[in-house]
C-alpha cells in the first residue's frame, strides 16, 4: 500500500505540472470525438440503432482529406492565407467523402433491411458487413501501411495558458468543432428539416402520419452523421495521418463519448467526448499508453451498467 | 428521365451494373496510397481475356456478366416463385423421404466415416495441415459461437477473447509462458484441454454476467471491446504473456496413461483426430442442449423476453450459460492450435478473427449445427485453396473484403443461412410478415407442417 | 380473518413527472375470481405490471400468499421470481413464443419453475428423461384442458386470437400458480369464444384451484365472471363490490360517461 501511495504521489506531482497541456490536447481529442459521436446519435435516434459502419464514414473522411492535401500541399509550405483556404477545402472534402458514404450505407445495408422490417440482429450485422467490406477495400485501393498528412500550416504554439503550449493544430480542432456544432444544433433545432428528424426520432409512426418522409428523413439523418463525421476523420488525419483501419479506435470511443452524454442527445455527445477526451488524456499520466483505450473501454461498461441513459439522458426528440 | 430509371427493368440493370463493378473492384487489381487511383483503373481497364475467345478490357467482360446477371434476375423474377412451387412439389417426396430417423442417422453415420477416412483420400501435406488448422478449429469455433448468436441470440464480437485464452492456457500449463505453471509443475498439453475449457467458462461467467443484462447492440459493442482487450492484454504484459513476442516453445500433446501411451508429433493427421473426437463431441452436446429444456429456453428468451419471465425463466442465467458453453469449443481450439503449431502470437488473435467466425455462423444459417458446420468447411475450404497457388490475382487480405460483402448479401438475400434453422427461418418470416399482416398466411403455410 | 393471497397497500407508481397508480389498496382472497375494471388509461395494466414485477411501484407494499401460508413482498422482485412464486399471467397483446408450436409453448411452461440442470440436459441422463416426460405428460393434460389438444403442433402465430388466449392460460396454468392474472382475455374474440373462455376461467378456477385476477372491457364478461369488482380510474380506486353493487354505484356511472358512452351503456 505505502508503495501504491508513493506511486500515485509521484504521478500525481507529474500531473499537476503537465495538466495545463494535457488538458488541452484532451479537449481537442475531445471535441473529434464529440463530432464522430453525433453521427452515432442522430443514427440512434431515427433508427434505435447503433451504426456500427460509423467508423468508416470517419475513414473515408480521413481518406480524402489525405488525397486532397497531397495534391494540393505536397511539399510546399503555402501562406497563411492560403493555409486557412486549404483546411477549409480539406474538412468540406471530409465531410463530402463521409456524407456520400453514409448515404450509400444507408442505401445498402439498412434501407433494404428496413424495406423488409427485418429484426435488428440483422441490422447489425449487414453493418458490421459494411464496416469490414469498406475498411478491406480501402486497405486493398489505398495500401496498408500508414502514412502522414502533409500539413498546410506549420505546427507551432499559438499561445500558452497556465504555461501550456496550445498548438496550432489544436486551434483548428477547436474552431472547426465549435463552428460545425453549433451549426448542427441550430439545424435541429430550428430548421423544417430538423423538426422532421425530431419528429422522426420522437415516433416514426406518427411523423409518417403527419407527412414526414421517414425513408428521405433517415437519410438526411445519415448525411448528416456522416458529414461531421468524415470532417473529424480529416481533422484527424492530419494530426495522426491515415491507414485502412483508422476508424476502429476512434470510433468505439466515440460511441462511448455518445453513451457517456445519453445516447440519441446531441449536447450529450458533444459533452460525452470532450469529458472522454480530457479522462483519457489525463490518464496517460497514470497508466501507460498501451492501456488507454481499455481505460475508454471501462468507462463504457461502467456507464451501460450503472447509467445506460447517460449524463443527460437518451433524448433527441424532446430537446436538442 | 426519372420516371424512365423508375421502371423495374431499368432499375435492376443499374443495380446490376453498379454491383458488378464492385466485384470488378473486388477482385480487380491493388493501389496504394502513392498510386491511390491504381486500383480502380487496373480493375476497369486491364486486360483480360474475353473467356479465351479474344482480348479485351475488364469492363467489356464485367460489362457483359452484368447484363448477363440482369437476363437472369428478369427471368427469375417473372418466373422464380412458379419454379419454386414447381421444385417444392417435386421435393416433398425426397425431403419426406430425409426427415425420417433411419436416414438421418444413415446420412450421419456416413458423414462421419467420411471424415474419417477423408486424411487417407486426401494425400497432399497442404490439405492435410489445412484441415487442421484451417478447417477443424474453424468448426470448433463456429460451432460455439453458434451457441451464442444461433440459440442464444446474442452477437459476441470478442469471441476471439475465448480462441485467446485456450491457446495461452495451453502456453501456460506447459510452461512456456513467463508465468509459472499451476503448482510449478508443467503438464502437457493434453492436460490443457480441460484446464483451457474450464479457464474459458469462468471466462465468460464472469465477462457475461454483468454485461449480458444490456440490449443486443449495447452488447455487441461491449464484447467486441473485450476482445481487443484481452488481445492488447496479451500484447503488453510482457511478465506474464511475454508480450508481443509471443510464446513459441509450447511442446506437442501426448498421453500416457497405464499401458496407453500416444504422442502427437509434428505430423497433421493425428491432430486431425483429435480435433474430429472433439468435434463430434461439441456437436452431440450442443444438439442435445439446443433440444433439451434449456434449448428451448433459450429460444423463448430470444422471441420474447418478457414472455419468458413471466413463466419464471430467468434470462440473465441462461445467456451467462450460453456464454459460458459457447466458449468451451473456442478454449478447446485454442489448446489445439498452441500445442500443434508450438507458437502463438497475440497478433494472430484480432477483431477480424471475431468476424470470421460470425461469417461462418452467418453464412451456415445462425442456430443450425448442420448449417454452421456446413458454413465453416465451405468457407475455410475456398479460402484455402484461394490462397494455395494464384487465383486471378486474388491475395490474402481480400478475404476480408468478400466476407464483409458477404454478410451484407446474407442478411439481404438469405438471413437465415444456407440450411436454416426451422425457430430461426420463422422468427425472421414472422418479424417480416408483422409489418404486413395481409402476407401473414401465406408465409405461414409454407412451414406449417 | 380470511385467506388473502393478494394484498396491496398505498401502492404508487410513477414514470418520470407522470402518475400512474395512485394510492391504489385491494386485496384478493384465495379462490377468488376478481377483477379489475375502468377506462383506457386507468392504470390497469400498470397495476398487473406491478403485482408481477415488471414494474416497480414507488410507494406501498404488494404481498403475495402462498398455500403454504408464506407471505413475500413482490415489490423490488424480478419478475421472474414473482413467477417462480405462483404469480401467472397472460398479456393484452397476447405475447408467445411464436415460431414454436402450440406444445412447445406450453412445455416451456411446464419446465421452467424446475432447476436448471444444465450438465443433465448436455448428457441426457435419466434425470433429465424423466423430467421431459413428466413435462411432456402435463403439457398434453394442459392443452386438453384448454381444448387446444387438435393443434398443439400448430405454429403459435398461426393461432386464432381465441386459440391465443387459451395458449396463454394454458402456458401459465403449466407453471403451477396460484393465481392467474388475466389481462383483457376477451380482447379481439368472438361472441361464441367469449362464452367458452368465461367457461375455461370458471373451469380453471374450480377445477385446479387456481385464484383469478381479471382486466376486462367487455362488461358482459365482467359481469357474468367476476365475484367482486374494482373500479379503477386515473389511477386510483374509485370503487369497490360485487358486479350488482357496481352497476348500482353512481360514481362508476359517471367516470364511463365521462369517458366512452359505448361502454357505459354496456354497463
Amino acid at each position: 500500500m505505502g508503495a501504491f501511495g508513493h506511486y500515485l504521489l509521484a504521478h500525481l506531482d507529474t500531473l499537476k505540472h503537465e495538466f495545463w497541456a494535457l488538458f488541452v490536447g484532451g479537449v481537442a481529442n475531445g471535441l473529434l470525438y464529440g463530432m464522430i459521436a453525433v453521427g452515432y446519435t442522430l443514427v440512434y435516434g431515427v433508427l434505435r440503432l447503433i451504426n456500427f459502419a460509423h467508423s468508416e464514414i470517419f475513414m473515408a473522411g480521413g481518406f480524402a482529406g489525405y488525397f486532397v492535401m497531397k495534391a494540393l500541399v505536397g511539399a510546399s509550405a503555402p501562406s497563411a492565407f492560403a493555409s486557412v483556404g486549404l483546411i477549409v477545402l480539406g474538412i468540406v472534402a471530409g465531410g463530402v467523402a463521409g456524407a456520400v458514404m453514409a448515404a450509400l450505407l444507408e442505401r445498402v445495408a439498412y434501407r433494404t433491411l428496413r424495406r423488409r422490417n427485418a429484426p435488428r440482429l440483422a441490422y447489425l450485422i449487414s453493418a458490421i458487413g459494411a464496416s469490414y467490406f469498406l475498411f478491406n477495400l480501402a486497405g486493398k485501393e489505398f495500401g496498408h501501411i500508414a502514412v502522414s498528412t502533409p500539413q498546410p500550416y506549420i505546427n507551432h504554439a499559438v499561445f500558452h495558458i497556465f504555461g501550456a503550449p496550445v498548438l496550432m493544430y489544436y486551434i483548428i480542432i477547436l474552431i472547426a468543432g465549435v463552428i460545425m456544432f453549433i451549426a448542427l444544433d441550430r439545424l435541429v433545432a430550428k430548421t423544417r428539416l430538423g423538426r422532421g428528424i425530431r419528429a422522426v426520432a420522437q415516433d416514426a409512426e406518427t411523423a409518417s402520419l403527419m407527412g414526414v418522409n421517414i425513408d428521405r428523413t433517415i437519410a438526411i439523418t445519415f448525411i448528416v452523421g456522416g458529414a461531421l463525421g468524415g470532417a473529424a476523420g480529416f481533422l484527424f488525419a492530419m494530426g495522426t495521418g491515415v491507414v485502412y483501419t483508422m476508424g476502429f479506435v476512434p470510433a468505439l470511443k466515440a460511441f462511448t463519448a455518445a453513451v457517456l452524454g445519453g445516447i440519441g442527445n446531441l449536447r450529450g455527445a458533444m459533452i460525452g467526448g470532450l469529458i472522454l477526451g480530457v479522462f483519457e488524456g489525463l490518464c496517460v499520466v497514470f497508466v501507460q499508453a498501451a492501456y488507454i483505450d481499455v481505460v475508454a473501454f471501462g468507462i463504457l461498461v461502467l456507464v451501460l451498467l450503472v447509467r445506460p441513459t447517460g449524463i443527460l439522458g437518451e433524448r433527441l426528440g424532446r430537446s436538442a | 428521365m426519372t420516371e424512365l430509371l423508375a421502371k423495374p427493368p431499368l432499375r435492376r440493370l443499374l443495380i446490376t451494373i453498379a454491383v458488378v463493378a464492385v466485384i470488378e473492384l473486388m477482385t480487380g487489381p491493388p493501389g496504394s496510397n502513392t498510386a491511390p487511383t491504381a486500383g480502380f483503373k487496373g480493375s476497369f481497364a486491364e486486360h483480360a481475356s474475353f473467356f479465351g475467345l479474344f482480348r479485351t478490357q475488364r469492363w467489356v467482360l464485367f460489362l457483359f456478366l452484368a447484363l448477363v446477371g440482369w437476363g437472369i434476375v428478369m427471368v427469375w423474377m417473372t418466373n422464380g416463385p412458379r419454379v419454386r412451387v414447381t421444385l417444392n412439389k417435386w421435393l416433398v417426396v425426397p425431403r419426406k423421404f430425409t426427415s425420417t430417423r433411419p436416414v438421418r442417422w444413415g446420412v450421419l453415420g456416413a458423414l462421419l466415416v467420411v471424415a474419417v477416412l477423408l486424411p487417407h483420400i486426401i494425400n497432399s501435406p497442404f490439405w492435410q495441415a489445412a484441415m487442421v488448422e484451417q478447417i477443424a478449429v474453424y468448426v470448433l469455433l463456429a460451432i460455439g459461437l453458434n451457441v451464442v448468436v444461433g440459440f442464444a441470440g446474442l452477437l459476441d464480437l470478442g469471441y476471439v477473447a475465448f480462441y485467446l485464452i485456450g491457446a495461452y492456457t495451453a502456453a501456460w500449463v506447459t510452461g512456456a509462458l513467463p508465468l509459472p505453471p499451476l503448482f510449478n509443475h508443467a503438464l502437457n498439453p493434453f492436460w490443457a484441454i480441460p484446464i483451457a475449457i474450464a479457464l474459458v467458462m469462468i471466462t465468460g461467467i464472469l465477462l457475461g454476467a454483468p454485461t449480458l443484462r444490456l440490449r443486443g447492440d449495447y452488447l455487441a459493442i461491449v464484447t467486441l471491446g473485450f476482445g481487443e482487450i484481452v488481445t492488447i492484454f496479451a500484447n503488453n504484459l510482457y511478465g506474464i504473456t511475454d508480450g508481443s513476442l509471443g510464446s513459441k516453445l509450447i511442446p506437442h500433446p501426448s498421453i500416457h496413461l497405464g499401458p496407453l501411451k500416444y504422442v502427437w508429433g509434428l505430423k497433421p493427421v493425428p491432430y486431425y483426430y483429435l480435433a474430429l473426437g472433439f468435434v463430434v463431441l461439441f456437436l452431440i452436446v450442443f444438439s442435445l442442449l439446443e433440444h433439451s429444456r434449456v434449448g428451448r429456453a433459450w429460444t423463448a428468451i430470444r422471441e420474447d423476453e418478457v414472455a419468458a419471465e413471466s413463466v419464471g425463466i430467468n434470462p440473465l442465467k441462461y445467456k451467462v450459460m450460453a456464454f459460458a458453453i459457447g466458449a468451451a469449443s473456442a478454449g478447446f481450439a485454442g489448446v489445439l492450435t498452441a500445442s500443434q503449431s508450438n507458437f502463438i502470437f497475440p497478433s494472430s488473435f484480432t477483431l477480424t478473427f471475431s468476424i470470421n467466425i460470425l461469417v461462418l455462423v452467418i453464412l451456415g444459417g445462425m442456430g443450425s449445427i448442420a448449417g454452421v458446420v456446413l458454413g465453416a468447411i465451405l468457407i475455410q475450404t475456398v479460402t484455402e485453396w484461394l490462397n494455395n497457388g494464384q487465383h486471378w490475382g486474388y491475395q490474402p487480405s481480400d478475404l476480408y473484403i468478400y466476407l464483409g460483402a458477404l454478410l451484407i448479401v446474407m442478411m439481404i438475400f438469405r438471413p437465415a443461412g444456407l440450411i436454416p434453422s426451422k425457430r430461426r427461418k420463422r422468427e425472421i418470416l414472422l418479424s417480416e410478415a408483422d409489418h404486413e399482416n395481409s402476407h401473414m398466411d401465406e408465409v405461414l403455410l409454407g412451414d406449417d407442417t | 380473518m380470511s385467506d388473502i393471497i393478494f394484498d396491496v397497500r398505498n401502492v404508487t407508481l410513477r414514470f418520470g413527472g407522470v402518475i400512474s397508480l395512485n394510492d391504489v389498496s385491494l386485496h384478493q382472497d384465495r379462490g377468488e375470481i376478481l377483477a379489475v375494471i375502468g377506462p383506457n388509461g386507468a392504470g390497469k395494466t400498470s397495476l398487473f405490471n406491478s403485482l408481477t414485477g415488471v414494474y416497480q411501484p414507488q410507494e406501498g407494499t404488494i404481498n403475495f400468499t402462498g398455500r403454504n401460508g408464506k407471505s413475500i413482498s413482490i415489490i423490488g422482485r424480478k419478475a421472474y421470481r414473482v413467477a417462480n412464486f405462483g404469480v401467472a399471467r397472460t398479456f393484452q397483446a397476447s405475447r408467445m413464443f411464436s415460431a414454436l408450436s402450440t406444445f412447445e409453448n406450453v412445455k416451456i411452461g411446464a419446465e421452467s419453475h424446475r432447476g436448471i440442470g444444465v450438465v443433465g440436459a448436455m448428457l441426457h441422463g435419466p434425470g433429465t428423461r424423466r423430467d421431459e416426460k413428466r413435462s411432456d405428460e402435463r403439457t398434453e393434460e394442459l392443452l386438453k384442458f384448454v381444448g387446444l389438444s387438435a393443434k398443439a403442433n400448430t405454429i403459435a402465430a398461426s393461432l386464432s386470437y381465441g386459440d391465443r388466449r387459451r395458449l396463454e392460460i394454458a402456458r401459465g396454468l403449466a407453471t403451477d400458480p396460484q393465481v392467474l392474472l388475466l389481462d383483457e382475455p376477451a380482447a379481439g374474440t368472438n361472441p361464441s369464444e367469449k362464452v367458452e373462455l368465461a367457461n375455461l376461467i370458471r373451469r380453471v378456477r374450480d377445477n385446479m384451484g387456481v385464484s383469478i385476477l381479471l382486466i376486462e372491457h367487455d362488461m358482459k364478461l365482467v359481469m357474468s365472471l367476476a365475484e367482486r369488482l374494482y373500479v379503477l380510474n386515473f389511477g386510483g380506486v374509485i370503487a369497490e363490490g360485487t358486479p350488482e353493487e357496481v352497476r348500482a354505484n353512481p360514481v362508476v356511472i359517471e367516470a364511463y360517461l365521462g369517458s366512452t358512452t359505448e361502454e357505459a351503456e354496456s354497463i
